[in-house]
């Protein structure tokens, strides 16, 4: 509040229906804010504090509440929207950077909805995956461009090739990076569950590996970031792959920031900082100021662990994409790690979020040809992450050219999350982005990984059911296979990049 | 739905056109009258050390001398000539065939282990991406493709097939989907020394575009069954695989297949998948492929589409149809479908 | 008139149907086709108590959508003989290829040799239709795939496996495939179960086993041991079902 500006429109408006109310009290236990409160036989409501996280509505037994997204309007314009006109009272009044929470939320198109998927008929069988082998089974890591034989005397070949360690994946469906302290601990523990249960992998972030983690590390893919937070060689030895990130989709080019409040005990622990010590990753690597420096981390991680797991290098997706991942997949790195510009986060600059980056699907398909064309396509694999929402994202994703794709925010939205965007807050009344133990409780770690491998189960049914209809029972004869998309909708100049035809040629 | 043959005398007697041209018209059922064709190996023998560059041409005095200049520029021709043809009433000739035997001057690519190979390959590229009005459809050493839009017999005595003679012969009768009535889109597609014949729709076929694409080939034809002939000439001849694995490469066991075989397999068949997977060929096909000294013929991995084998003595036969096969040799002596994915490979021992 | 002698060499199928079809129509009792060489739908779609003996190989879709006739072949068949097929019956003096049965609601096939890929896919039942498909020797991928009714019979008569390969009664919820020999578990396609036999089952396939042995002229004997069977039925009738949620 500010006295000249005063105060702004509430963004949400809580009611609660006092005819429907059985005054449980529920409303009142599971605000983390403290919107609801009793008086006498009403509740009565703080509409300001709410965050339209719904757990209210989730747990009240009557269906009483109400929760209306901008119940009082500005005027409005289509230049001088809301979000602008708020933003501009916010800096007016503190002359700070806005934070926001969540990916992009700017009304670009998504290419994922201009593009259509294709199916067989007469020409070529479609295919029923339950009855039929439909293989999802996919291998990230380096692969020899060519195989090296020795025929044998009794006519048999024999296999020269040394292969690189690959990770085998039984869906391409990975949990991406979300750090212990960004999110907490029953939260990662329900991910690791479900990886573990749907054969696949997940990211530890870079948060370390916390001691409850370790019986799932198989699954775990370990992040080193900037801050190093972690990072020791137990740790490295102790992941089924190594993730260096350089960037992230939802803010390229800045750093990372936990503030000291959520430093626990636990969280100075598993990252190896003084509880209450603000864990700040430096916008870059401080050895890392070009790509042989890069080169250099990858081969030095390699070398830590004896050359036996896969290291991948995630980068945001940005403008020249293309050429960096071609940098990457010369240095010994076994994937690339393309994070589109609407990729989750707990908290990010506003302007970042919303403004810098480009799509996952135009960044895949730029990398994808790039790579081919320079014949180095078998160098890397390519992993696609930031912004993937359901099963048909994945096939057109793979389609345009990745291996495997890294879905976050889904996986929360699997464990409760509404994305209303408040993580920062630390206050997340689903568990998630908290580290209060009365919060984190509410995630029951068993049931939630149930959720999450039935999330990540549903969508590799949908995918089979999908490649099935194309007339293919294998995920290799999916990648990279733009002849099976067509645009609707998209401008030359995108289809290009795309190189996918229109709907109808 | 198509219908193949091939054949090949494993002792390399030669044979002359006529029976195939009878065992083709016999699955016109599986035509539609728009295209048909024919390869013969050995069919060249007084020019065996040239390449037999078959070209159509829309127009002979416009993009001839074009394609004149070109051979010039990387070699020598040393005898060219229009393909003999028979006029047929139902047969428009709408490109005019030609043949040049060419032999490329192998120091204009002093880098690599096979330039000859190599420069064929570049302008056979190259014609067919950048000479408007010119396709090279057939381009190995002693032997020659020979097809239109058309039924098989038509095809045939188009091209006066009966008069040919060789050790090993390859047919298609086309039901198109795509590019009907174009002659480009007939099979078989050759590229240097293979050819290839298919039934079936690669429904893989942009991940294997893009995939041979990275190594320099150029798809030209807008159909799938031209990336086969690459991809065998990648993996074979480029790559060194033997014959048997580079089928497995194109139509691989499924991975519990491969989880149960022993070590030594079960790296190797591993192996294969990683490297190959872009390679890996979906979708229902039979296909045929056949070199100077070699066909081998192998069914998608589900085996969506028919095939059949037969021997009699020297000469070994596959088909869409065993009657196919009857028809031109009623004497066969052994008769039998290969599993999914599981080659027929027959080789001339001399 | 009895029998009636048709010289199909170099005959399109569709001439040689109509003269199938006039002789039925003229109370032929038996017809005689001599020289067959792939001419495919060879009695496609007729009706009437009447013999057809085939002498060659025919073309695929042999007795398609059949509803009576008996179909003696001297020479192996190609692609789906019997496909769609109501009534009557089909056998094969020889082997044949893939989709041999396909769709059959009634009537039987006996195949002396081997099948290909795909034998009796969706095979069903319907009243009092009881489609029936005996093999001598071995079938290849996905035998009796998504099938609803009837039976298959494989008696792997030469010696190796009635079945090597995935998929064998993969989708089935109906009908029953009955092999000589066991197999690989590993080889049950999803949603297939394997069990004993009961009395019955093994009085229905016992009368089959002499029924292929009568047509073929050999010796039943060594097929009869009841223990060398096994019996390949639907671990549910709707396998798919748990596969779907509503929105
Ligand atoms: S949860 Fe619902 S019923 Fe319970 S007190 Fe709150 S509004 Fe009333
Ligand atoms: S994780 Fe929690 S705080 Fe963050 S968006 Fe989801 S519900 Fe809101």
């Amino acid at each position: 509040m500010s006295p000249s500006i005063g105060s702004l429109p509430p963004k949400y408006r809580v009611t609660v229906d006092p005819d429907r109310c059985m005054l449980c009290g529920r409303c009142v236990e599971n605000c983390a804010y403290g919107a609801f409160r009793r008086e006498g036989d009403r509740i009565l409501t703080n509409s300001r504090v709410c965050t339209a996280c719904h757990r209210c509505v989730a747990f009240c037994p009557r269906d009483a509440i109400d929760v209306v997204e901008r119940p009082l309007d500005y005027r409005s314009h289509p230049v001088w929207t809301r979000g602008v006109r708020e933003a501009i009272y916010n800096q007016a009044r503190t002359g700070k950077i806005v934070l926001a929470g969540m990916g992009n939320a700017l009304d670009y198109p998504m290419i994922f909805d201009r593009l259509v998927l294709d199916a067989c008929q007469v020409t070529n069988p479609s295919i029923d995956p339950l009855r039929e082998p439909m293989e999802l089974r996919t291998y990230l890591g380096k692969k020899p461009q060519r195989l090296e034989l020795a025929r044998r005397g009794d006519g048999e070949v024999e296999l020269l090739t040394e292969l690189s360690p690959n990770l085998c994946l039984e869906t391409p469906i990975m949990i991406g990076h979300m750090s212990y302290g960004a999110i907490s601990l029953n939260a990662q523990l329900a991910l690791a569950k479900g990886v573990t249960a749907a054969g696949t992998f997940m990211g530890t972030g870079e948060g370390g590996l916390p001691e409850p983690l370790r019986p799932y590390q198989d699954h775990m893919i370990v992040q080193v970031a900037s801050g190093r937070f972690g990072v020791d060689i137990d740790y490295l030895e102790r992941g089924a792959a190594i993730e260096i990130k350089i960037g992230q989709g939802a803010k390229p080019g800045i750093g990372g920031h936990l503030p000291g409040e959520k430093v626990d005990e636990a969280v100075s622990k598993t990252r190896m900082i003084p509880v209450g010590s603000d864990a700040i990753s430096p916008a870059p690597h401080h050895d890392i100021y070009s790509i042989e420096d890069l080169a250099q981390l990858v081969r030095s991680l390699k070398e830590a662990t004896e050359w036996k797991k896969p290291v991948f290098v995630k980068i945001a997706a940005v403008h020249n994409v293309a050429a960096i991942a071609a940098g990457i997949a010369r240095s010994s790195a076994d994937a690339v790690v393309v994070d589109g510009f609407r990729g989750g986060t707990g908290a990010a600059p506003r302007v970042f979020r919303d403004h810098v980056g480009i799509p996952v699907e135009a960044a895949v398909a730029a990398v994808d040809a790039k790579l081919r064309r320079q014949g180095i396509r078998n160098e890397v694999s390519v992993i696609a992450s930031g912004g993937i929402r359901e099963s048909t994202d994945v096939a057109k994703i793979i389609a345009l050219g990745a291996d495997a794709v890294y879905i976050g925010t889904a996986a929360l939205v699997a464990l409760g999350c509404r994305v209303c965007g408040n993580c920062y807050r630390g206050l997340c009344p689903w568990g998630i982005a908290t580290q209060r133990q009365d919060l984190v409780d509410r995630i029951d770690p068993e049931a939630g990984g149930l959720q999450v491998s039935n999330l990540i189960h549903g969508w590799t049914l949908e995918l089979m059911e999908l490649m099935g209809a194309a007339g293919i029972n294998s995920i290799e004869s999916l990648r990279g296979n733009r002849d099976r998309l067509r645009g609707y909708m998209i401008d030359q100049a995108l289809m290009d990049v795309l190189d996918v035809r229109s709907v109808g040629a | 739905m198509c219908g193949i043959i091939g054949v090949i005398d494993r002792s390399r007697e030669p044979m002359d056109g006529t029976a195939i041209r009878r065992a083709l018209s016999m699955m016109n059922e599986r035509g539609s009258g728009e295209g048909a064709g024919y390869v013969v190996y050995g069919c060249y023998p007084e020019f065996r050390d040239y390449f037999a560059l078959h070209v159509f041409f829309d127009n002979i005095h416009e993009t001839k001398p074009r394609v004149d200049e070109l051979l010039h520029q990387w070699g020598r021709v040393v005898h060219d000539e229009e393909i003999p043809t028979w006029d047929l009433p139902r047969l428009r000739k709408v490109h005019t065939p030609w043949r040049y035997f060419f032999r490329p001057d192998t120091r204009l690519m002093p880098r690599s282990t096979t330039p000859a190979e190599e420069i064929v390959t570049e302008l056979v590229m190259r014609i067919n991406t950048s000479v408007e009005g010119a396709l090279v459809f057939s381009s190995g050493r002693n032997l020659g493709v020979f097809k239109a839009a058309g039924w098989p017999e038509e095809v045939a005595d188009f091209y006066r097939i009966e008069e040919y003679e060789g050790h090993c012969w390859l047919a298609h009768n086309r039901y198109p989907t795509n590019t009907p009535g174009w002659w480009g889109g007939a099979h078989p597609f050759n590229l240097l020394d293979w050819s290839v014949v298919h039934n079936g729709e690669i429904t893989s076929y942009g991940t294997n575009r893009r995939y041979i694409e990275s190594f320099g080939y150029r798809c030209t034809m807008f159909t799938d069954t031209e990336v086969v002939a690459y991809l065998v000439d990648l993996l074979v001849r480029r790559h060194d695989l033997p014959e048997e694995l580079a089928v497995t490469a194109l139509a691989p066991p499924f991975w519990d297949e491969i989880d149960a075989m022993e070590d030594d397999r079960r790296r190797l068949h591993r192996a294969l998948r990683l490297t190959y997977g872009s390679a890996m060929m979906n979708g229902p096909f039979a296909i045929v492929v056949a070199n100077q000294e070699s066909m081998v013929a192998f069914t998608d991995r589900s085996k969506l589409r028919p095939l059949v084998g037969a021997e009699h003595g020297d000469r070994l036969y596959v088909s869409s149809e065993e009657a196919a096969i009857r028809a031109m040799d009623p004497g066969i002596t052994r008769v039998f479908m290969p599993r999914a994915g599981e080659p027929i490979v027959g080789r001339v021992v001399a | 008139m009895d029998e009636v002698v048709i010289d199909a060499a170099g005959m399109h199928y569709t001439p040689l149907n109509r003269e199938i079809r006039a002789a039925v129509a003229a109370g032929a009792r038996r017809i005689r086709l001599e020289n067959v060489l792939g001419q495919r739908f060879i009695a496609n779609g007729v009706r009437g108590d009447v013999e057809i003996l085939v002498h060659g190989v025919p073309g695929g879709d042999l007795g398609m959508f059949m509803s009576g006739p008996r179909i003696e072949v001297f020479g192996n068949a190609e692609h789906a003989p019997g496909n769609t097929m109501d009534g009557g019956e089909i056998v094969i003096h020889g082997s044949a290829g893939d989709a041999v049965g396909h769709s059959m609601r009634g009537g039987r096939i006996f195949v002396e040799g081997a099948i290909g890929y795909r034998g009796g896919i969706h095979m069903k039942e319907y009243e009092k239709k009881r489609p029936v498909l005996v093999i001598g020797e071995s079938a290849r991928a996905f035998l009796g795939e998504y099938m609803a009714g009837g039976t298959v019979l494989v008696l792997a008569r030469h010696g190796g496996p009635a079945v090597a390969e995935r998929g064998l009664g993969s989708g089935i919820h109906g009908g029953e495939i009955i092999l000589r020999g066991g197999i690989d578990p590993v080889h049950l396609g999803v949603g297939a179960s394997q069990v004993a036999l009961s009395d019955d089952d093994w009085a229905r396939v016992l009368a089959l086993v002499r029924e292929y042995a009568r047509r073929f002229g050999i010796d039943p004997a060594p097929l009869e041991r009841r223990e060398e069977y096994t019996r390949v039925v639907p671990a549910s009738a709707r396998p798919f079902a748990g596969k779907y949620a509503w929105e």
